[in-house]
């Protein structure tokens, strides 16, 4: 089955996206095809490769990259709901005037219509936390 | 085409929340998908009609939802139940809406290929 991941939880805030990640994962072992995850709301924070955790606590954001390179996925991050949070690629600093990045390596920065079009193409969306 | 459904539960204000559902359904009709846009609980505060969000550095909401039917969404509901609860009449809303029952609810929703919870 084809599956499209939606994640909006903040994977600080929630459980919402180790949940996804966990999902996502036995998805892949399960033999299903994930056709894109995409990062929304507040679950664009899952992909900030800044976030620094503990070294007894789990960093989901650098699970995020570690799940989606070793498994090539398709990985968006909504690039409005990113920039107005913080995370953001060289290209969109500078182009507010600013510096640095906080993107991870294994995602890149688009548009809602990613999230549409790969959800008209899978079987299943699936969404990960949100708003209370 | 699929059709979509975008469920909205949360106030215009006070979270990201509501711009977040609506944008997502503008994208869904900007890539040529049936869209509707379903609010539910406090989201049906979204219609009242004379917001005036610039004290709190916010735009208005009521504004951008007023733009969907020119972005041909042209389904929007609204829970009866929800309008109810908050006593809002069709004159307070700032553009006219369909209101449906909860068996309605359980129809559109069944009626559709993919629903989104924003």
């Amino acid at each position: 089955m084809k599956f499209t991941i939606v994640v909006q939880a903040d994977p600080l805030a929630s459980q919402g996206s180790e949940t996804a990640l966990r999902f996502t994962r036995a998805a892949l072992a399960a033999g299903h095809q994930i056709m894109r995850i995409f990062f929304y709301s507040e679950g664009v924070h899952s992909a900030n490769r800044l976030a620094l955790a503990p070294q007894d606590e789990a960093c989901v954001p650098d699970q995020w990259q570690q799940l989606i390179s070793e498994h090539q996925l398709d990985a968006v991050v909504c690039i409005a709901a990113a920039v107005r949070r913080g995370v953001v690629n060289e290209t969109e600093t500078r182009r507010y005037g600013k510096t640095g990045s906080s993107l991870i390596d294994s995602a890149e920065l688009s548009g809602l219509g990613q999230l549409i079009a790969a959800s008209v193409d899978s079987d299943r969306v699936v969404t990960f936390g949100g708003h209370r | 085409m699929s059709r979509l459904l975008i469920i909205s539960r949360q106030a215009p204000y006070g979270s990201s929340a509501a711009r977040e559902a609506l944008e997502l359904a503008l994208a869904g009709a900007l890539f040529d998908q049936q869209v509707s846009l379903l609010l539910l609980d406090d989201a049906v505060f979204q219609l009242v009609a004379g917001q005036n969000p610039a004290a709190i550095q916010q735009k208005n909401h009521g504004a951008m939802l007023q733009s969907l039917p020119m972005y041909d969404v042209e389904n929007l509901y609204a829970s009866e139940r929800s309008l109810n609860e908050r006593g809002l009449e069709p004159s307070d809303l700032i553009l006219p809406v369909k209101s449906l029952s909860t068996a309605e609810i359980q129809k559109l929703i069944s009626e559709q290929d993919k629903v989104f919870h924003v």
